[in-house]
């Protein structure tokens, strides 16, 4: 059972061959025997998913309607908020903290009636690219126990990786669904800014942020995307219908396409490792094979995607994170003397260092005297990339380029080293600076047996099409289908 | 010592008016003053992880009237920023304002003066904003925050320095009191804090033709007028004097800020900030630009009304009503809107004047309303004006019959019949009523023929013995027109 899809699942389910309460069941029991070691969750809610289950049973026992994601096991990023159990952002500053609402994605997902099964490690708000930024676990990949997930949706992709779930939701700023979901060998994909609501996911750079599936499949993240997409009221942010309607995503991944166009870009993706370069080549011999033509082009502003994407995306977070001061919720210092001392105190103690090193560096990029210097001129930058991407998509359907241009690094290798640390989101940051959706599907392993992601870029609400093309990648091989092993 | 000094005072206001809509800028929660403390908070306005702001529209459109109102510029472009500071009762840690492209600015309000002229003072800006909530000091070691206020919609308006009196400086805090309550998106209630004042203050001093200016002095959150100029009065004779002392003149970062002590009626130093203030300004990524187009601008300037000022102006210029009396009529809207319609109705307006203002004003103050909110039809306040005017009833009744109308809801003319207040104008029965005083009272007659000082006086007592005997419903003009005819 832990062999299917998530969509294989629920039409077994809705068929009434497999119960979700079996497979809930069967999911635990992975968690059981596997999640000491993997160390995905950050917590897990046994009771409600099984109490969710055999409702979900029950009501397709009587022939009563259910949704679309109806008796499947899935998991949250642990920056979801939640009206059961913490919603930490695996920081000891909100370690304890109970959201008094659920996000507009929680609120989908339990009228699709989805079996929420826990929630996921992840980078400490989400800021890192290994989840060794979590403030209250480790979590391993699951092909090497010695090497780290990806971040910072590491604990949503292992959980996918390992099967101790069958989809996720991660959240993408700079890459941290595609960068782990590569690592992890599994589908992530980051929507368009605007397609999914981020109402109730906590906030790190908020006009970068978006929530994505995280899937064993193309196909599963089609199905995902039917159920998180559109537009929410309560999100200012999130597009019109009229602007951008929601399509039914699975029923658009079967729809023909001929004469596609792909763009690479060379100068840019030679600076990735050579087993990647040469997957990503193969990857895209698999198109041409298909039919596609490949045209080359030069998008000179990416190479400033980094520094743009440090000043932005940590100017908002030192204003996002503010409110994090133990007056009206979540860590409170119990050394302090007086107001002034709860917030420095508070502060100081409960939030990790690349968390402090972020909240420093945007507060200065915002500082008087140094705004147009810094803020503004990244800002600038982010406008010149976005041109870059206009132009090029006129030429083409999509651009393909490495996920990451390594594969999954050894826990501890990079932790003191925060430069190379972001190195390794230089081809992700770009999409989300321009506000595009890619997406990352498994295309080879290096001689590691680690997995490589492919990492694919639409304009932006091409999401349909772009779920087309990663579908014919899938179709034509079997790289998603290799599951990692049980470490235990 | 110095022979010849005068000076000049100089005046800027910022001011604060909350605007009342039915719930909050950013979020659902109902406006609503002296509620249990936090108990009109959601997550929104509590700033929980999470929450995004959405933009109340009805808010913006009464910020957009003001501007009109204040003859400003409309923004076609306009944007929201964050204002970053860290106290406990902004639980953000910021606010939601607006810094560089305020929704309105360069506009002026003309402001009567006692003369009755009036003057023009610039506005530099207006815009929106956040208002936050209230710290309480009562519960001894610690304090409170009580977030009911925060989140309420908050216009700032910015003017010149141009007022060069503590008059000027109230009167322009009573016209926009009365403005706004005239467009009717304020209650502007000053002990409800609707409106708070903060006026920038220095003077410029000539002394042996060389011109000073002493350093600007700024003096917070005052909420009443009588605070306002007060306030404004006592720092103009405290800077004179500390000039005098020390000769202190204005200088970079010697601007300082004082409190109003509402007891001792001074001014106090307020504690100095260490370093300056660095809010650090950026565009909140939460919230959309807001785009005011040709026709939404259109249908906001059709809810404008003729403002008070100018009302009062025309009431002065057209009906030659006193100053003070328009002044009056125009306090308030309803008043104003009752005196307009029963003059179109066709009353006299110097005769409705003094009904209003005697009659209604008086019932209106005892009922605590205002007297266009008496219920009374405006053609029905026309009547009775026009009742007075054709002489059925004395000037001395209709205040009777006013309070009448009220009580009843019934037509003056109705209400002069059943209270017996018509008055005897027919010349043949009111005839026979002086003949027979005449005949009782040769005396009296003798005086009034024979002329000089006493006729004046027994023509007096005649027309008092006629009245009486009419018991009060003889027509005096009616009846002096009888004594002429038969005396000379």
């Amino acid at each position: 059972m832990e062999e299917l899809s998530a969509k294989e699942l629920r039409d077994k389910i809705a068929a009434r061959q497999i119960s979700s309460l079996e497979a809930t069941e069967a999911v635990f029991k992975r968690i059981d025997k596997l999640e000491p070691v993997i160390g995905a969750y950050i917590s897990t809610y046994h009771d409600l998913a099984l109490e969710k289950a055999a409702d979900v049973d029950r009501r397709i026992a009587a022939g009563q309607s259910v949704g679309q994601l109806a008796g499947v096991p899935v998991a949250l990023k642990d920056n979801m908020c939640t009206t059961f159990g913490a919603t930490t952002c695996a920081s000891r500053i909100l370690e304890n903290f109970h959201a008094p609402y659920n996000a507009t994605v929680v609120e989908k997902l339990l009228a699709a009636d989805a079996v929420i099964v826990g929630k996921a490690n992840m980078d400490e708000f989400a800021m890192g690219s290994s989840t060794e930024n979590s403030g209250l676990k480790q979590t391993i990949n699951p092909w090497d126990a010695s090497r780290v997930p990806g971040g910072s949706s590491g604990g949503s992709c292992a959980a996918v990786a390992g099967r101790l779930c069958f989809a996720a939701l991660g959240s993408d700023t700079g890459g941290s669904i595609r960068q782990p979901a590569s690592f992890c060998g599994v589908v992530g994909l980051k929507p368009t800014y605007g397609c999914v609501s981020r109402y109730g996911l906590v906030a790190y750079g908020s006009s970068l942020d978006q929530i994505g599936p995280i899937t064993q499949t193309v196909t599963d993240s089609a199905l995902m995307m039917n159920v998180i997409a559109g537009h929410d009221p309560a999100d200012s942010t999130s597009v019109d219908e009229n602007i951008s309607p929601v399509f039914d995503y699975l029923e658009k991944l079967y729809e023909p396409l001929d004469k596609l166009t792909i763009a690479i870009v060379p100068q840019f993706a030679a600076g990735a490792d050579r087993q990647v370069q040469k997957a990503i080549t193969e990857a895209i011999d698999v198109y041409k094979k298909l039919g596609a033509e490949i045209i080359e082009v030069n998008m000179p502003h990416l190479d400033y995607a980094i520094a743009a994407y440090y000043l932005i995306a940590t100017a908002e977070a030192s204003s996002n994170l503010a409110r994090y001061d133990g007056v009206h919720y979540g860590h409170r210092s119990e050394k302090a003397e007086d107001y002034i001392e709860v917030y420095s105190k508070s502060r100081a103690e409960a939030f990790g260092k690349e968390v402090k090193r972020r909240i420093m560096l945007g507060t200065y990029a915002l500082s008087s005297g140094y705004y147009d210097a810094y803020y503004l001129k990244a800002l600038k930058v982010r406008n010149l990339i976005r041109a870059d991407f206009t132009g090029v998509f006129e030429k083409c359907d999509c651009i393909m380029m490495p996920v990451s241009p390594t594969t999954a690094f050894k826990i501890g290798e990079k932790v003191d080293d925060p430069l190379t640390m972001y190195l390794s989101d230089i081809y992700t940051i770009a999409a989300n600076l321009a506000g595009i959706p890619g997406i990352s599907v498994p295309c080879g392993f290096d001689d590691n047996n680690l997995p490589i992601g492919l990492q694919i870029l639409a304009p932006a609400f091409g999401e349909d099409k772009l779920l087309r093309i990663a579908r014919m990648f899938e179709n034509q091989t079997d790289w998603h289908k290799r599951k990692a092993p049980d470490i235990s | 010592m110095s022979s010849d000094l005068h000076y000049k005072l100089i005046v800027g206001l910022e001011i604060h008016v909350q605007l009342c809509t039915k719930s909050k800028m950013f979020c659902g929660c109902a406006v609503e003053f002296g509620q249990k403390p936090n108990s009109r908070v959601c997550p929104v306005c509590l700033g929980m992880p999470g929450v995004l702001p959405v933009m109340n529209k009805q808010a913006f459109e009464y910020a957009v009237l003001v501007g009109l109102a204040l003859n400003c510029e409309i923004a076609q472009f306009t944007k929201w920023d964050r204002k970053s500071y860290y106290y406990p009762d902004l639980p953000k840690n910021y606010q939601i304002s607006q810094y560089d492209l305020p929704l309105s600015a360069n506009g002026y309000i003309e402001i009567p003066l006692e003369s009755g002229k009036t003057k023009n003072i610039s506005i530099i800006r207006a815009h929106l904003e956040e208002d936050a909530g209230k710290n309480l000091h009562t519960a001894g070691n610690f304090s409170q925050v009580d977030l009911n206020r925060t989140g309420t919609p908050l216009l700032e308006i910015v003017t010149e320095p141009d007022m060069n009196s503590a008059a000027e400086v109230r009167a322009l805090a009573v016209e926009l009191q009365r403005m706004v309550r005239f467009l009717g998106v304020s209650e502007a209630d000053m002990q409800k804090g609707h409106m708070r004042f903060e006026p920038n203050i220095n003077l410029i001093i000539t002394r042996d033709g060389t011109e000073y200016r002493t350093p600007i002095v700024e003096i917070k959150n005052l909420n009443s007028f009588r605070a306002l100029e007060r306030s404004v009065d006592y720092e103009q004779a405290r800077q004179l004097d500390e000039f005098l002392e020390n000769g202190v003149v204005m200088g970079m970062g010697n601007k300082t800020t004082r409190g109003w002590d509402d007891e001792k009626e001074i001014t106090v130093l307020q504690r100095e900030k260490e370093e300056a203030h660095d809010y650090r300004y950026f565009p909140d990524p939460d919230l959309v630009p807001v785009k005011m187009t040709p026709q939404w601008l259109s249908e906001i300037q059709g809810r404008l009304c003729e403002l008070p000022i100018k009302r009062q102006l025309r009431y002065v210029d057209q009906y030659k009503l006193s100053d003070y009396d328009a002044g009056v009529l125009t306090a308030d809207r309803s008043t104003s809107d009752l005196f307009d319609e029963a003059v179109k109705a066709g009353a006299e307006p110097k005769r409705l004047c003094n009904i209003i203002t005697q009659t209604g004003l008086k019932i209106a103050n005892e009922k605590g309303c205002s007297a266009g909110d008496l219920g009374l039809k405006a053609q029905s306040v026309a009547n009775l004006a026009g009742m007075i005017e054709g002489g059925t009833i004395s000037a001395g009744s209709a205040g009777q019959i006013f309070e009448a109308m009220v009580e009843t809801g019934k037509e003056p003319e109705v209400l002069a019949e059943e209270l017996n207040l018509i008055q005897k104008s027919d010349a043949g029965e009111l005839e026979a009523i002086v003949d027979k005083v005449l005949a009782d009272n040769p005396k009296a007659v003798d005086d009034v023929t024979g002329g000089g000082k006493k006729s004046k006086k027994a023509r007096g007592f005649l027309l008092g013995q006629v009245m009486q005997k009419s018991k009060g419903q003889a027509n005096p003009k009616v009846v002096s027109e009888i004594l002429v005819k038969k005396l000379g």
